[in-house]
């Protein structure tokens, strides 16, 4: 199963990150996982959120420039070499990751951590042959 | 459309007539009612009665923007004060402001100079002329008004502002021309697309943009966005407002009134007139104008003068359109840019507006640094930090071999560069020296 991830464009400018998370409060937005890229210019953000639809709705009014896109969330024992044993599988079958972040959402135990994918078909296809358990519902 | 074909068309030799007469006019008002004219040619040695050629001309004293100032509100009036008739100014953003003092007959040649505007951008009796460039002590809105009225089309004398107002009568009286400034004419369209308005669907299909220096890709933006012809006006308060020159249908250099307006082309530097075909410095003479006429006033506007004839008919000079203007031009470590070049280059990169801001700095090591804020188009943003840095090395590298000179780009969120609804302010020039 695929998780949505909406990307937001952020300028290097103070308050502008601030000002992501206030239109997302007041819209009731829950954030589920979230990581920053960041160059000195500029930055993009990245948002695992409960309601996909009303978060774009409310970031685009705001004026924020947004994308979404598909990721895997796959959940990890949250032991030693859980996720080494997830990247020699990806490393084996030529999977690239683009980037990586991981959720402190999960089941007790467990971590889940999002890929972001260069061929995401292959990526979800070799997740199932292999049994891993993909976080669904956030 | 020509408008006047008899003055537009008129032989060369014909025209340098009728110009040096009106110049000695002039020069014999001048020097018997203003009494700063007659202070300055008495200053330099010149009469009215040592002006023989159009030649002659180079013996007169300039006119500058300080002069204007130092003589508001009334004192380069000609006229006795009750045959004025009506008043502009500039807006006085960079000191006191600029005054043109009208007579009825001065009203006639504006109306006559914007008719031929108009008409050359296609304008004719049948045209719902949508009007957003400002009405009040700007002369933009009443030039344009002025001359589309005097062609019989009708007018909707919008003003500049309240953008979804604009595109809501644009649609409903089915304008088919617009008059405002080329940066304007972006913004609305912008708006356009974002209200889901396609302006192709619409039956505008021309208009008459001026009052800032703008390039050629900027047309072929406005000229795709609307599906129009773009044609580029100029004019300023002091000489008389818009109709100063135009463009044609050939698109291919702005046609000066110059049985009213006599224009040359000056070196900033020192002052002495330079031949056709070289940039310069304009300088615009009002040959007939009755209330505040100017002598050689220097406009800091760069162009160059073609005096070959153009496919249209016409037979006056054409000005190119403009590179910027004196004091817009940056002299960044010793090379001369303007924010017109940058412009032009930024449309050619796919992924960006032509929106861009350029802030000039002067570090501790006194060089100054340039950063260009450039607006990332919204369906360029792909998530991926590789594809922005990606579009800001191009944007740097670009720069670098169009101006010589090395910029650092900052991408900024779209819409978020300030938009203008008169003139587009462009750069920030923060060196203090």
């Amino acid at each position: 199963m695929e998780i949505k991830q909406i990307s937001v464009f952020l300028e290097n400018k103070a308050g502008r990150l601030g000002e992501v998370t206030k239109t997302l409060a007041d819209a009731g937005i829950n954030i589920r996982a979230i990581s920053l890229a960041d160059t000195a210019d500029f930055g993009i953000l990245r948002l695992i959120v409960n309601k996909n639809d009303e978060a774009v709705k409310a970031l685009n009014a705001a004026g924020f420039t947004t994308r979404i896109l598909e990721v895997v969330a796959v959940e990890v024992e949250d032991s030693p070499g859980s996720l080494a044993r997830v990247m020699e599988l990806f490393q084996k079958s030529k999977v690239n990751i683009e980037y990586l972040y991981a959720s402190l959402e999960g089941k007790a135990g467990k971590a889940v951590v999002i890929f972001k994918l260069e061929d995401h078909a292959k990526g979800l296809e070799l997740i199932k042959q292999n049994g891993l358990s993909m976080a669904e519902a956030f | 459309m020509i408008f006047n074909p008899a003055q537009e068309c008129m032989d060369n030799e014909a025209r340098k007539k009728l110009q040096l007469a009106n110049l000695k006019n002039l020069v014999e008002m001048l020097y018997t009612s203003v009494p700063f004219y007659k202070n300055k040619m008495d200053s330099l040695g010149v009469k009215p009665t040592d002006i023989h050629s159009l030649k002659d001309i180079e013996r007169l004293p300039f006119t500058t923007k300080d002069d204007l100032r130092e003589n508001y509100p009334h004192g380069l009036r000609a006229c006795p004060k009750d045959r004025i008739v009506e008043v502009h100014m500039s807006s006085g953003t960079t000191g006191k402001p600029v005054v043109d003092e009208y007579t009825m007959k001065d009203i006639d040649i504006w109306r006559e100079s914007m008719s031929r505007t108009m008409a050359a951008g296609g304008c004719t009796k049948d045209d719902i002329v949508q009007n957003c460039y400002g009405y009040g002590l700007f002369t933009g809105g009443p030039g344009a008004h002025y001359g589309a009225l005097n062609i019989g089309a009708t007018v909707l004398p919008m003003s500049s502002g309240n953008t979804a107002r604009q595109l809501m009568v644009m649609q409903d009286f089915d304008t088919t021309m617009l008059t405002c400034t080329p940066s304007y004419a972006l913004y609305m369209a912008e708006e356009a697309a974002d209200a889901g308005i396609d302006l192709h669907k619409l039956p505008i299909s021309k208009g008459c943009f001026g009052a800032e220096p703008w390039s050629e890709n900027m047309r072929k933006e406005i000229e795709k966005r609307y599906g129009m012809k773009a044609y580029d006006i100029y004019g300023l308060t002091e000489i008389i407002g818009p109709g100063v020159s135009f463009e044609c249908e050939a698109q291919d250099g702005l046609h000066v009134n110059e049985d009213f307006f006599y224009p040359e082309i000056i070196d900033p530097q020192t002052g002495k007139v330079l031949p056709d075909g070289e940039k310069g410095e304009l300088v615009f003479t009002t040959l007939t104008k009755e209330g505040t006429p100017l002598l050689r006033y220097r406009t800091r506007d760069i162009t160059f003068f073609q005096r070959e004839s153009c496919s249209c008919g016409r037979t006056t000079v054409r000005m190119h359109r403009l590179f910027g203007r004196t004091d817009d031009m940056l002299i960044i470590r010793g090379v001369n840019v303007f924010p017109s070049q940058i412009e032009q280059a930024l449309i050619e990169i796919e992924g960006t507006e032509p929106q861009y801001l350029i802030i000039v700095n002067r570090g501790e090591s006194h060089l100054d640094d340039v950063e260009l804020q450039v607006e990332v188009k919204k369906e360029f943003f792909t998530d991926e930090t590789r594809g922005l840095e990606a579009l800001r090395a191009k944007i740097e590298g670009v720069m670098k071999s169009k101006l010589q000179i090395g910029v650092k780009v900052k991408l900024v969120e779209p819409k978020t560069i300030e938009r203008s609804i008169g003139k587009a302010k462009r750069v920030i020039d923060n060196r203090k020296i």
